[in-house]
């Protein structure tokens, strides 16, 4: 109990403020595509990255995918129809290429980082820092050893530049253009995101960490990331998003493919915090290989909307896949999450623990896939959903859809909801705490359980920004 | 006045039915005062109100706290200002253990931003625990969640050592507890009298007083004190049973 008691009292030290994402400085733009998306906004992003025809080849194709693909409100929310595609602006650029000392880093963009605090977890946590600024990774650093283990951690542009031969034959191939209409848009306007590539068997022992902002008006931004462990290596990669305030709304549309080659392991962890105007429509998927494990850990709160979905598809014998996720909703803020496994070989397992928490008018929904078809034996999967209901209004929705056949496999589903009472309410502020404060904590240990697995940085963080939330939901 | 736990003529009910009916006590600090009397006969509602429970409404009257006035206040605001009830059923809270859950109520009485000393906590906490026998695991065990009835006034007893209320207000915190967990908990509460600190102690039983000296006993009837004295008049009452109060202190 007593080592628990001081990495407590760490925690305390180390928390963030994170109203300190609410602020923005002055826009200058070297490279602007402009309002609304055509060919040739397409083809503006091409020419300005410099990219080879085919990949200026599959934006156009993925364009045309994009504005033949209806919306999908058959099932999902009527809100998307709210986004104004023509009023967005699909690429920014500093005009500068991605730069390797903080030296050169230009000091407007120095002084963002300053107060997202990115110097000093860098020192602490960090192997690599990849941190996008608008469209362009502006800096980007790896430390000494991982490039002597030959790990490659740069943007999109560069990867399939520099490394077409490790990293083209997997673009797109997780998640194809077609595969919903937010991965055709971001298809055809990527820009900045991850691409890393693990080397056999060598094991990242420090997470790899992106900051991504968003810091113009009106504009969408579309990262792209593609992950490649290969055989028996690890890797953990850790994403966390803060917005400032805006008076319109903003779409937000990544696309993130995972690959576990044989035996390798892939963690990514994901704590957002957008600001309650934006769109967050997020297509991530893994593949896991023989003996491969892919697990993420997504953490939603803020946005207007949040649709994503984490998937593993389960490719080669006794691969693992995993999704533990936390959903929050307050006040006029949507979360429409969930997992998919999808079982494609003999002892597969997977687990998916998911809980939301709506508060106010908050509205949130699980979806859930498994799919384990008869041909396959000896595959197993568990799924919970937990929801909790901070008061009268708040709504909960719960669609699972597991279709699980053969004999010898398993499926485990439990479902609960919860409501704070205001009996427990009162208990607490009878001990001091304010209502605020009392639903925070009644929060926090409603999420308790999972937060152990986070990464001790990243659960601070969140418990810090459900503090956030809770006060802010207090009349 | 000012060092005193003052109630006046408190008139109280939930929805229509009026319960508190001209309620009037005063607790002066560092004595024990205990009010029996039968079910339904508003004990617990007076506890509630003091402590600012929602679901009550007061109609009128007053209570003061070293002179402050507490009723209309919030119940955290209450709670800061060194009000403190021992629940005869508390809640439990899913998730959030002792420890974090007794420093989130010592962190909301500091000054914002203060730093908190861990290490002199768990010292403290320990060695409470110590005191009410209880396993130092506990700390790591969710509030109130699976803890038998007298693993549940025990919690009750350890928050109010480490929050050190100016009153504390324990409603029938013998109910459900053995002997063992009686004389424990009674301990607890015999260690923090002293001159800081008022108790009004509620219960429907003699047998609490016992371990539990109280320096006036109450006797409350339809929503009023009908009767005090000193601790001679728990004994009475056990020996006389609540028919006396009815017939012969209710209606006088």
């Amino acid at each position: 109990m007593a080592e628990i008691d001081e990495s407590q009292a760490q925690r305390e030290a180390i928390e963030v403020d994170r109203s300190k994402g609410d602020f923005k400085y002055e826009e200058n733009y070297a490279f602007d595509a402009g309002v609304g998306l055509s060919a040739a906004t397409v083809d503006y992003i091409a020419k300005v990255k410099g990219e080879e025809e085919w990949i200026r080849e599959f934006r156009q194709k993925s364009l045309k995918i994009f504005q033949d693909m209806p919306m999908p409100t058959h099932w999902a929310t009527t809100d998307l129809e709210n986004i104004k595609f023509e009023d967005i602006r699909y690429y920014l650029s500093k005009g500068q290429k991605p730069v390797r000392t903080w030296e050169e880093v230009p000091d407007d963009v120095k002084k963002t980082f300053e107060r997202l605090g990115i110097p000093e977890s860098e020192r602490k946590f960090l192997a690599g820092v990849e941190a996008q600024f608008d469209s362009e990774a502006v800096y980007s650093r790896m430390k000494e050893e991982l490039e002597k283990l030959g790990v490659i951690f740069c943007g999109p542009t560069e990867g399939l530049r520099d490394h077409p031969e490790i990293f083209r034959k997997w673009f797109g191939k997780v998640i194809p253009i077609g595969d919903n209409k937010f991965s055709a848009l971001n298809s055809a306007v990527f820009s900045g995101g991850s691409f890393i590539y693990i080397p056999k068997g060598v094991k990242v022992a420090q997470p790899l960490q992106a900051y991504f902002r968003i810091n113009a008006e009106n504009f969408g931004q579309f990262e792209r990331t593609l992950i490649i462990a290969d055989e028996g290596s690890e890797v953990t990669y850790m994403e966390g998003c803060t917005a400032p305030k805006f008076e319109t709304a903003t779409l937000h549309s990544a696309v993130v493919e995972l690959v576990a080659l044989k035996g390798a392991k892939i963690q990514y962890i994901t704590v957002q915090n957008w600001s309650a105007n934006v769109f967050n429509l997020v297509t991530k998927r893994g593949v896991a290989e023989e003996d491969a494990e892919v697990r993420w850990i997504d953490c939603n709160i803020g946005s207007r909307l949040t649709m994503k979905y984490p998937g593993v598809v389960l490719r080669g014998k006794r691969a693992r896949g995993e999704v533990l996720s936390i959903a929050l909703a307050n006040d006029g803020q949507h979360q429409d999450t969930g997992a998919k496994m999808i079982h494609a070989a003999d002892d597969t397992t997977s687990n998916i623990i998911a809980k939301s928490i709506s508060v106010g008018e908050g509205r949130s929904t699980y979806r859930g896939l498994v799919h384990i078809p008869k041909t396959l034996s000896n595959c197993r999967n568990n799924t919970e959903c937990d929801a909790l209901l901070i008061n009268e209004h708040s709504r909960t929705d719960t669609y699972p859809a597991i279709s699980v056949r053969g004999r010898k496999n398993s499926v485990q589903h439990e479902a609960s909801v919860s409501k704070v009472s205001a009996e427990q309410i009162f208990y607490m502020m009878q001990r001091g705490l304010s209502e605020g404060e009392a639903m925070s904590l009644a929060v926090n240990g409603f999420v308790n359980d999972l937060v152990k697995e986070f990464p001790m940085e990243y659960s601070v963080e969140l418990k810090r920004l459900i503090e956030l939330q809770m006060e802010g939901s207090v009349g | 006045m000012s060092d005193s736990l003052v109630i006046n003529n408190l008139h109280a009910s939930i929805g229509d039915r009026p319960i508190l009916k001209d309620f009037s006590l005063t607790v002066p600090k560092g004595e024990v005062h205990a009010i029996m009397g039968p079910n339904g006969t508003g004990k617990s509602t007076l506890s509630k109100v003091l402590a600012g429970h929602p679901d009550y409404s007061v109609q009128s009257g007053e209570a003061f706290l070293d002179g402050e006035q507490i009723i209309g206040l919030e119940p955290d605001v209450i709670a800061r200002a060194g009000l403190f009830l021992a629940f005869q059923y508390p809640s439990e809270i899913p998730g959030v253990t002792i420890a974090n859950f007794i420093r989130a109520a010592i962190v909301a009485r500091q000054a914002k931003g203060a730093p908190f000393d861990a290490k002199a906590y768990y010292a403290e906490l320990y060695a409470k625990m110590d005191a009410l026998k209880m396993d130092r695991k506990f700390t790591g065990r969710f509030v109130n969640e699976g803890f038998s009835g007298g693993e549940k006034k025990r919690c009750e007893i350890l928050q109010l050592m480490m929050l050190k209320p100016k009153y504390a207000v324990l409603d029938e915190t013998d109910s459900g507890l053995d002997i063992d967990a009686l004389r424990i908990v009674s301990e607890g509460v015999n260690a923090m009298r002293g001159p800081d600190t008022g108790f009004l102690v509620i219960t429907h039983y003699q047998r609490l007083l016992e371990y539990i000296v109280p320096d006036r006993v109450h006797i409350m009837w339809d929503g009023r004190i009908v009767h005090s004295g000193g601790k001679e008049v728990a004994l009475e009452l056990e020996a006389k049973g609540y028919d006396w109060v009815k017939t012969e202190l209710a209606s006088a």
